[in-house]
């Protein structure tokens, strides 16, 4: 049986700052990606909730607070909750919901509102919390993306003048496109004069948080023939693999990696596309466009490499040349990339979908990339979570 | 002087008078873990639940460092007003294999730091209050000089700790 999934609509909120509660996001992505994929909400067999943690209890049972808000039909529900990787954990759901043959259609749902400032532990002394031990050590996020990126300089030689390419193509991709919360074309002068985070890393290359919501309208191969939508975009795979031991680069929130003296090291950034690409029956070479998980503006390239989309260590000399611009060889975030978008935990990796069905049906306006047939997704979430995704017209 | 207590309960341990990080040992298969477990041994191929003690080495490399610009968020406890921005390390112990993250020692800048440096833990305060000071590992370049009071201890400690 085949497991693909065609996209029917994709959907978002506006991402920003806007203070409004959660629900108001996913609902309006949600009506958004019903509207563009002609589907009645009534004809909606299951909802996928990617679930977010800071939003209290309606956040835990995303699937259903967003089926309650959009008015209660009998449709199935599903909550997942994956960090960073919710949106595709839920995006599994549906499509595992589909190939079971349990629904024929699906809506996926992710939105979040963030706090100001560091993303930070929960309150109290809680000595036992890794996540607890390294803020008591001042080990932020910003700090793994700076060790990360501190590398890169030792290893291929990348400079932080190429990092700051890396936000000034992105701020351009993202300069028009309506969803996006910074709509600003910045030049590497800008991130210069940013203060520093984590050195090497300034302000300008470390994203934000984001208040957003994002959302897909999924079906089985036959539902879409019948919609007369047969040459729609499929999900063609989904990877959610966890890391293998022993893990070899330090994650968050974790203060060491595994001993590698009595086990194989493994990277996890690394094998994660592999398990997508072996389901999709593709090689990278196959793809056209890119929306990869840009926390800060190096990690960007270590994705390219870590998809296999160029070879280890160059992904900054593709970047030199302008290969990962919008008219390059192998644009990677045309929609401005979580650089003009910001976080939005569950929703970032449905938005990276969305970006994907639009370039793929030749609806994404001045970002649009002429004949994109393949696109792939990276993202990882929190303590092993994969999250990658492969779509195919 | 004041009272000096472990800022992290667990973490460090003294062989011979010389500080080292406390990590365990799984009997079985002889995985190393860092910070200690004791609980189930997470190698996919082993269902061990018994360790012992294993210091780690105190010396390795440089694997990438760099700092804290903006003061963190608690529990992070700030050590002076103005806020001053301290380096982070991430040094790959050779014997264990294993990349270990932690402040640079007072005085250790971002500007002297090298990737692939040889690095050895020193312990410091992590902060002091009414209690005294709060002790935590640190790593600093190897060739610095050693602060008032740390001589002697360093040189020897490398060679006989090797765990794995």
């Amino acid at each position: 049986m085949s497991t693909a999934v065609h996209i029917l609509g994709a959907g978002m909120h506006p991402w920003g700052k806007w203070g409004h509660h959660f629900t108001r996001y996913g609902v309006f992505a949600a009506r958004a990606a019903l509207a563009e994929s002609g589907v009645d909400w009534r004809d909606v067999g299951f909802v996928s909730g990617a679930a977010t943690v800071r939003c209290g209890y309606p956040g835990y049972v995303a699937g259903a607070t967003f089926a309650q808000a959009l008015g209660w039909q009998g449709a199935q529900v599903h909550t997942s909750y994956a960090a960073c990787a919710s949106g595709a954990q839920a995006l599994n759901a549906a499509r595992a919901k589909i190939a079971a043959g349990e629904c024929e259609v699906a809506l996926v749902v992710g939105a979040d509102t963030t706090p100001k400032g560091f993303l930070k532990p929960n309150a109290g002394e809680r000595p036992d919390d890794p996540d607890w031990v390294r803020f008591r050590l001042g080990i932020t996020n910003p700090t793994y993306f700076a060790l990360y990126a501190r590398r890169r300089m030792a290893l291929y030689g990348d400079t932080v003048e190429d990092f700051a390419q890396v936000k000034v193509k992105n701020a351009a991709h993202g300069a028009d496109n309506e969803r996006a919360r910074y709509r600003k074309r910045f030049t590497a002068e800008d991130v210069a004069n940013s203060p520093t985070v984590a050195d090497p890393l300034r302000l300008m290359d470390v994203c934000a948080t984001s208040d957003g919501g994002a959302a897909l309208v999924v079906c089985s191969a036959d539902y879409a023939r019948r919609m007369g939508r047969a040459d729609s975009p499929r999900v063609a795979a989904i990877s959610t693999a966890t890391p293998t031991f022993a893990s070899s680069t330090v994650e968050m929130p974790d203060l060491a990696t595994d001993s590698a003296a009595s086990a194989e090291p493994h990277a996890f950034r690394a094998t994660m596309p592999r398990a997508a690409f072996e389901q999709a029956g593709i090689g990278p070479e196959d793809v056209d466009v890119a929306e990869v998980y840009d926390l800060s503006t190096a990690l960007e390239l270590d994705w390219m490499e870590d998809l296999g989309l160029c070879p280890r260590g160059e992904a900054a000399q593709w970047l030199r040349r302008g290969d990962t611009a919008i008219g390059g060889k192998l644009p990677v975030n045309p929609s401005g990339g979580l650089a003009c978008f910001g976080e939005a935990v569950p929703a970032q990796a449905i938005a990276q979908v969305c970006e994907l069905h639009w370039q793929l049906t030749g609806t994404s306006g001045s970002r649009q990339i002429e004949g994109a047939r393949v696109g792939v997704t990276a993202n990882q979430g929190l303590f092993g979570h994969g999250s990658c995704v492969i779509v195919q017209r | 002087m004041s009272a000096q207590r472990p800022a992290l309960e667990g973490y460090l341990t003294e062989v011979d008078g010389v500080p080292h990080l406390l990590g365990s040992r799984c009997t079985a298969c002889g995985t190393v873990y860092f910070p200690r477990l004791d609980s189930f041994c997470r190698h996919p191929d082993c269902d061990s639940d018994s360790f012992e003690d294993a210091p780690l080495s105190r010396r390795g490399r440089l694997w990438s460092y760099t700092n804290a610009a903006y003061q963190p968020p608690p529990p992070y406890v700030p050590v002076s007003d103005p806020y001053e921005p301290f380096a982070i390390a991430a040094v790959e112990l050779d014997a264990e294999r294993m990349v270990v993250l932690g402040q640079c020692a007072t005085g250790v800048d971002v500007a002297d730091l090298q990737v692939g440096m040889e690095m050895e833990l020193v312990v410091e305060p992590l902060f002091s209050d009414e209690e005294g000071d709060a002790l935590t590992w640190k790593w600093r370049p190897t060739a610095s000089p050693l602060p008032q009071g740390e001589g002697g201890t360093v040189g020897a400690a490398d060679g006989g700790e090797r765990v794995a």
